[in-house]
């Protein structure tokens, strides 16, 4: 089974680090994963893509047009990355910056990243919410494991550890009060 | 083994640390960047030297002297920047010398775009320099396979004393994918160079000047440079009976063929696979050597059950399919669909334009 994703956003908010969170979980899971980023010449501010593919199966094209889950951080992405979004997909959308809503009958989730993130204490952790949304949509890759690569990436800030936790559990509950 | 998850040009970078590479020689270029930056911190780990030259120009020579010592050495570039070491890598040829070249293909022709493209096959399989010059060309279609390819170019280039060239694009570069990477070479197992490196002296086939050696691409008679080109053909000869590489999927009973290397290759297997599922027999030729080029697969399609070959490619024109209509049978007719200037070729479109043909 290959599962296709694009996240979008503004440079900075996390674009990058949430796919290859991901994708890294995948590749240790055993499983074949594929991180594509495309990125303007503004590290920050500007827009960035990236497109990760994970399957139990040898993965072909790293790049397409269509998705089976799209991640959307700011309204630019939604408005360009909508459209993109396969039959019986879902989207996750940052309600925090996304005013739109897809048309009836897609599905999505609409997650206030930012409020969340703020009542933990730190609006920074708002990509680590998003994370756990998707953990909680995608089903297929494990909440430890996904934690212990965030870990892996904050190593030497070990005091941020708990709050990066809190955030991807508050991300997982987001999901499944909607 | 450890399947760890990697950028593809810090992937290839590695790769070349573990061949026995020892000498780098660059200059920054998007999108290789990443190539430099692993070896600048990397390459003096390990006992070799990394500099960022001048110019590209200057770089390909620093390669060349670095070969003349019998070090594992390697340049990298994209684009205009490999048209700038076109120079270095003709004297390097011409001298007889191993070296590796890789090329993360951007957008051309010119300044073009920083963005993947697959533009520089005509000027890495044909003419990568000037005077005849001709390199021995690999392609990834993917992180490990670029990894294992980069490892054993070094291999290739102190085989044959000569350039080779791997060819990659930037989504290969940039992408990060699962690797197991190999073993760190014993430099004491690598190739014995000593009977013409310029290091030592004595006896040798490049002895001047009493016991020194020297090492030129010049050649004093039009007589010496021809038994020289002589030697070349020869060598090329060679590659051509015995290293060419290919891989074949979905062949057997195949009617409808695309032909595509690197990342478009990985386009034309999800293509090939969708038709598939729709029980269009499709199956892809894949070039791994581009240079020499696999003929005989493509030489061996029968025309009386192959109805169409279709070359997918990141660029237009399209430059592979001069080398794929050269060895198909006339009566098969040949097209092409790509992307190009740095859009990135997409199964979906490559499918839809595909189905077209049919």
């Amino acid at each position: 089974m290959e599962k296709s994703l694009l996240i979008a956003g503004f440079g900075g908010q996390g674009v990058m680090l949430i796919g290859k969170t991901l994708c890294l979980t995948a590749n240790d899971n055993g499983m074949n994963a594929t991180f594509f980023p495309a990125y303007g010449t503004a590290q920050r501010g500007g827009t960035a893509n990236c497109t990760c593919i994970i399957s139990d199966e040898e993965i072909g094209s790293p790049v397409c047009e269509t998705f089976d889950n799209l991640i959307v951080m700011n309204e630019p992405s939604y408005q360009k990355f909508a459209p993109t979004l396969k039959e019986g997909g879902e989207i996750i959308l940052n309600s925090s910056m996304v005013t739109s809503r897809p048309a009836d009958g897609v599905k999505y989730y609409a997650i206030d990243s930012i409020k969340i993130a703020n009542d933990l204490g730190n609006t920074k952790v708002a990509n680590m919410v998003i994370l756990g949304a998707y953990i909680a949509v995608a089903g297929n890759l494990d909440v430890d494991q996904v934690k212990e690569q965030v870990k892996h990436a904050l190593h030497g800030k070990e005091a941020l550890f708990d709050i990066n936790m809190k955030a991807i559990d508050a991300g997982i509950a987001a999901v499944k009060s909607a | 083994m450890k399947k760890e998850f990697l950028k593809g040009n810090e992937a290839m970078a590695e790769a070349a640390v573990r061949a026995g590479c020892r000498f780098f020689a660059g200059y920054p270029i998007t999108p290789q960047n990443e190539i430099p930056e692993h070896l600048s911190r990397r390459l003096f780990e390990v006992g070799g030297e990394f500099v960022q030259a001048e110019s590209e120009v200057a770089a390909s020579y620093m390669v060349y002297g670095s070969s003349m010592t019998g070090t594992r050495c390697m340049t990298s570039s994209s684009g205009c920047g490999l048209a700038l070491k076109a120079e270095g890598i003709g004297y390097i040829t011409g001298a007889r010398l191993p070296a590796v070249v890789i090329n993360v293909g951007r957008g051309g022709p010119g300044l073009g775009q920083i963005l993947p493209s697959q533009q520089d096959y005509l000027s890495a399989t044909k003419a990568p320099s000037n005077g005849g010059a001709r390199a021995f060309v690999l392609a990834p279609s993917n992180v490990q396979e670029a990894v294992d390819l980069v490892y054993e170019a070094f291999d290739i280039a102190d085989k044959y004393r000569c350039v080779c060239y791997v060819l990659t694009d930037g989504v290969i570069g940039n992408m990060m994918e699962g690797v197991v990477l190999p073993e760190m070479r014993d430099l004491s197992s690598l190739p014995d160079k000593s009977d013409w490196v310029v290091t030592k002296r004595g006896p040798g086939p490049n002895t001047q000047f009493g016991n020194k050696r020297i090492i030129t691409s010049w050649q004093n008679t039009g007589e010496e440079l021809e038994a020289t080109n002589q030697v070349f053909a020869d060598m090329l000869e060679g590659w051509k009976a015995n290293e060419t590489r290919y891989e074949a999927y979905q062949m057997d009973d195949a009617e409808v063929v695309f032909a595509a290397y690197g990342t478009s290759a990985r386009v034309a297997k999800t293509v090939v696979n969708k038709m598939r599922a729709e029980g269009i027999k499709a199956g892809l030729l894949r070039p791994i050597t581009l240079f020499p080029f696999p003929e005989k697969p493509f030489e061996a399609l029968d025309a009386a059950k192959v109805k169409k070959v279709i070359c997918l490619e990141m660029s237009i024109p399209g430059q592979l399919i001069e080398d794929v209509r050269a060895f198909v049978d006339k009566k098969i007719p040949v097209e092409h669909f790509g992307r190009s200037g740095g859009v990135i070729l997409k199964p979906e479109e490559a499918y839809e334009a595909s189905k077209k043909m049919l």
